[in-house]
């Protein structure tokens, strides 16, 4: 590890020995960034390494358990969003805080105090407009803006507030790559004055295309702090997702279950099309076939199609184009559970009950399922006192188990099939163990089991095989840490 | 059931919590009424018994006054209830009972020629087109436009208010052209008295019944079901249940408007036997507070529907015989339906007690 400066060189943002700790899981532990003057720093991480946990306590979000901080040299302690942006720290999200039905104006007035005069916020839009080259007309409404152009809105924002260090986190997730490249010279023009600015992101190249320094973050800790030059894509990469293979287990783990896989082909996909809610390509001319027995570990950084891809197999999504063969009923554990998979206020049995409850008629006989409830619970150890409590009222573990069971339950004569998202978010470690031991059994059992996670380690832990997916495209790698990480973030 | 002697302590705990709520409900009651006496210069006393004996100091009170008052209350109060729990704010119960009245007394009105049974029936169905009818305007603007049918229904409320008006003054107006007000129904259309119960007509059956049956759809069929799980989480429900939620909630609110139209049917041919333009005092507004008293349960709101209907009942007797004037009775009503509320709203601190809950067997 090399330290590009020493601690007596001027700094713009040092964030030093920053613990972090969210209930029983451990988001930083003595993290550490500098940013200089006049620099771009890059924080780079996989999905979960703690960046946006990290900028979020520079930018007074969320307080810090230990650590200190500085700003341009001095000690500071920021206790909101207010504070840091009156230190002149500004935020760029990647979910714009912007409201639609305002006018630029009106949104960049917003969070100001005192006398509301527009024609006054209208002169200083103009003036910044000129003085960046963001074009931005102060009287046109934000729903109507591109999304390049809201962005411009946000930076805007920070800019009025006299923001001296920005953090932009993954800003170009959202935009075209001419947008994209736009945006990153105006980064560096910003830089080149004398601020400083945090980029977030996983794209390697982005990150070396712009950066001066990168500071990598893995499992919450700082890895790797260099200068741009010192650095490669393969450095970064293994900085990343670490050197060290998972190791033997997942090996002999995944040997087991080749020899197990039961024949028989459950999806096939031949240049399949996605496309998302807005219309918008996110997988173009996937093939593929997964067979009984199977875990395809699906590996993908955020918003690179899988959301769509997991959907589509799941049945919840109808592709644009291509083929796409799959069994009639697909169950399906979402990543965001509360939303997507449960009814919180109403009873276990209830909750079972709701899988196929569009398909079903007439009377239900709820004695007949809050029996196949108990059996599941009693099958799948799930600690609730009988079947009619409210699943609200079990933890988060105990929820998933259900909707596994649930999902698992097989329907008909068709084929066992379930795609599952995130399926240990927010689970201790020991309901973890009990999702992963259901989800091996599972697929011992013949079913044809696709996981996403965004923890490659639980890829890797659990897959028999591995699609990436990356700018809308699938493809399958070996089981190779390195090569997956490298392919996630489009390095290979 | 292992589980067993736990589970039912703590069913009976539950009953304890209502009954305890019962009594709450009542003193609200009292006390408000009287502090809002005692505030306006009359005699406490002299009030609470006109309000008692209005609602239930006598059998002819109770019937004629006090269930005569609760169908309309239990009709529209399902309707609330039904919608409400589909996730549909439909606040258009007195807009629905409104356009159920003037398409019932369209039918009893129109030329006899069939038997009078018959007649019956197509005016009670006529009512219920007309409130599904009314409903699915803002059911309509909701599916397709995603308009709120809070407002919506609110506004339309208004309209068919101003139409009945029209109504009454133009191709509903009785022959003289004097009265804002239809034509009377002939008799031998009226729903037939509740032997030895005064003015209390059979309607009051049919509202049972709807009660019932809404109850036992809610609890035991796949509508039901798929309705409660649409209004619970529309994303759940369409994730992991495959249910079309937009289906089911236009059903919801098409039903929703036929038993709100059904109120103001039995209205017509049981109490007013004619349209005119206060045929309602805002059951429909009053619906509301019966549904969300009764926590959104069709069988409770049998219940929540006569406390409603005793407390109209009552506040009448007051202005009549304690010589309260009729704004104070006005405002006592009010505060009256805030107290209730206020009062049905103390939960248990349980997050289990905080809903609606549809026991099922388990």
């Amino acid at each position: 590890m090399t330290r590009p400066q020493s601690h007596d060189a001027p700094v713009a943002l040092a964030l030093r020995g920053i613990d972090k700790r969210y209930g029983n899981v451990q988001a930083l532990s003595t993290a550490t960034l500098e940013v200089s003057p006049g620099t771009v720093h890059a924080l780079l991480g996989e999905n979960g390494a703690g960046k946006s946990t990290l900028m979020r306590i520079a930018y007074g979000l969320e307080r810090a358990d230990a650590g200190t901080m500085l700003l341009w040299n001095d000690p500071v302690r920021i206790t909101s969003a207010a504070d840091a942006i009156a230190r002149g720290i500004g935020m760029v999200h990647q979910h714009f805080t912007l409201v639609p039905a305002m006018t630029v104006a009106e949104n960049i007035a917003l969070g100001g105090r005192g006398r509301l005069d527009l024609a006054r916020v209208a002169k200083r839009v103009d003036e910044l407009s000129a003085s960046t080259g963001f074009a931005l007309d102060p009287a046109a409404r934000v729903e109507t803006l591109s999304v390049g152009a809201q962005q411009r809105v946000e930076i805007a924002k920070a800019l009025v507030r006299a923001a001296r260090i920005l953090i932009l986190d993954e800003p170009t997730a959202v935009l075209a790559p001419a947008e994209s490249a736009e945006l990153l010279r105006w980064v560096r023009a910003y830089a080149d004055a004398g601020n400083a600015a945090i980029l977030i992101t996983h794209k390697l190249r982005e990150a070396l295309g712009v950066a001066d320094e990168v500071t990598v973050l893995r499992r919450g800790r700082s890895l790797l702090t260099a200068r741009r030059d010192d650095v490669t894509p393969d450095t970064l990469t293994a900085a990343m997702i670490g050197e060290e293979l998972a190791g033997a287990k997942t090996r002999s783990f995944t040997e087991d279950a080749r020899t197990l896989a039961a024949p028989g082909v459950v999806f096939r996909a031949d240049s399949l099309t996605l496309a998302d809610s807005a219309g918008i390509v996110r997988v173009r001319d996937a093939a593929f076939e997964i067979n009984g027995g199977e875990i395809i570990g699906i590996a993908a950084i955020e918003g690179s199609g899988q959301h769509e891809l997991l959907r589509a197999l799941a049945g919840r999504l109808t592709p644009e184009s291509g083929v796409l063969e799959r069994p009639s009923a697909v169950g399906f554990v979402p990543e965001d559970r509360h939303r997507d998979a449960v009814l919180l206020n109403r009873s276990l049995s209830e909750n079972v009950a709701l899988r196929g409850a569009g398909a079903r008629r007439g009377i239900i006989d709820w004695s007949a399922v809050s029996e196949q409830t108990e059996r599941l619970m009693r099958e799948y150890d799930v600690r609730a006192d009988d079947a009619a409590v409210p699943i609200r009222t079990l933890s988060g573990g105990n929820q998933q188990k259900v909707v596994l069971a649930r999902e698992l339950a097989l329907e008909s004569d068709s084929p066992l099939a379930l795609v599952v998202e995130n399926p240990t978010r927010g689970l201790d470690v020991r309901a973890t163990a009990d999702v992963h031991a259901r989800l091996r059994k599972a697929a011992h059992d013949g079913a044809a089991i696709v996981l996403y996670s965004s923890d490659i380690d639980e890829v890797l832990l659990l897959a028999s095989r591995v699609f990436v997916v990356f700018e809308r495209t699938v493809r399958e790698l070996p089981l190779d840490r390195e090569q997956i990480g490298r392919a996630m973030v489009g390095a290979a | 059931m292992s589980h067993g002697a736990r589970a039912s302590a703590f069913r009976r705990d539950s009953v304890a919590w209502e009954l305890a709520r019962a009594v709450l409900v009542l003193l609200a009651i009292v006390g408000t009424t009287a502090l809002l006496l005692l505030v306006g210069g009359y005699s406490v006393g002299n009030g609470l018994a006109a309000l008692w004996r209005g609602s239930l100091g006598s059998w002819y009170a109770f019937t004629s006054a006090t269930l005569v008052r609760a169908i309309p209350l239990m009709l529209t109060g399902v309707a609330v209830a039904v919608a409400f729990r589909a996730g549909v704010l439909n606040i258009g119960a007195e807009g629905q009972l409104l356009a159920g009245a003037a398409a019932a007394t369209a039918v009893a009105l129109s030329p006899p020629g069939l038997p009078t049974v018959i007649v019956v029936a197509l005016a009670l169905t006529a009512s219920a087109a007309g409130g599904a009818g009314w409903a699915s305007i803002a059911a309509f603007l909701r599916a397709r436009f995603a308009v709120l049918e809070v407002i919506s229904t609110i506004m339309l409320n208004f309209v068919a208010l101003y139409a009945v008006s029209y109504l009454v003054r133009g191709p509903l107006q009785e022959p003289t052209h004097v009265y804002p007000q239809s034509s009377t129904i002939d008799d031998a259309l009226h729903l037939s008295r509740i032997v030895g119960a005064g003015r209390l007509h059979s309607g009051l059956l049919l509202a049972l019944g709807v009660s019932l049956v809404a109850g036992w759809v809610l609890r035991r069929t796949a509508a039901g079901f798929r309705l409660i799980a649409a209004g619970e989480s529309p994303s759940a429900a369409t994730s992991a249940g495959g249910i079309n939620v937009v289906a089911t909630t236009t059903a919801t609110f098409l039903v929703s408007g036929a038993l709100a139209g059904l109120a103001g049917g039995v209205e017509v041919l049981g109490v007013t036997f004619a349209l005119y333009e206060n045929i309602s005092p805002g059951y429909g507004y009053t619906a509301i507070a019966v549904a969300l008293l009764a926590r959104l349960d069709p069988w409770r709101v049998a219940a929540t529907a006569l406390l409603f209907g005793g407390l109209e009942a009552g506040a009448g007797a007051m202005q009549r015989d304690a010589g309260v004037p009729s704004t104070l009775v006005t405002v006592i009503e009010a505060a009256l339906i805030l107290a209730v509320i206020a009062v049905g709203a103390l939960r248990r601190r349980s997050p289990a007690a905080d809903v609606a809950t549809t026991p099922i067997a388990a």
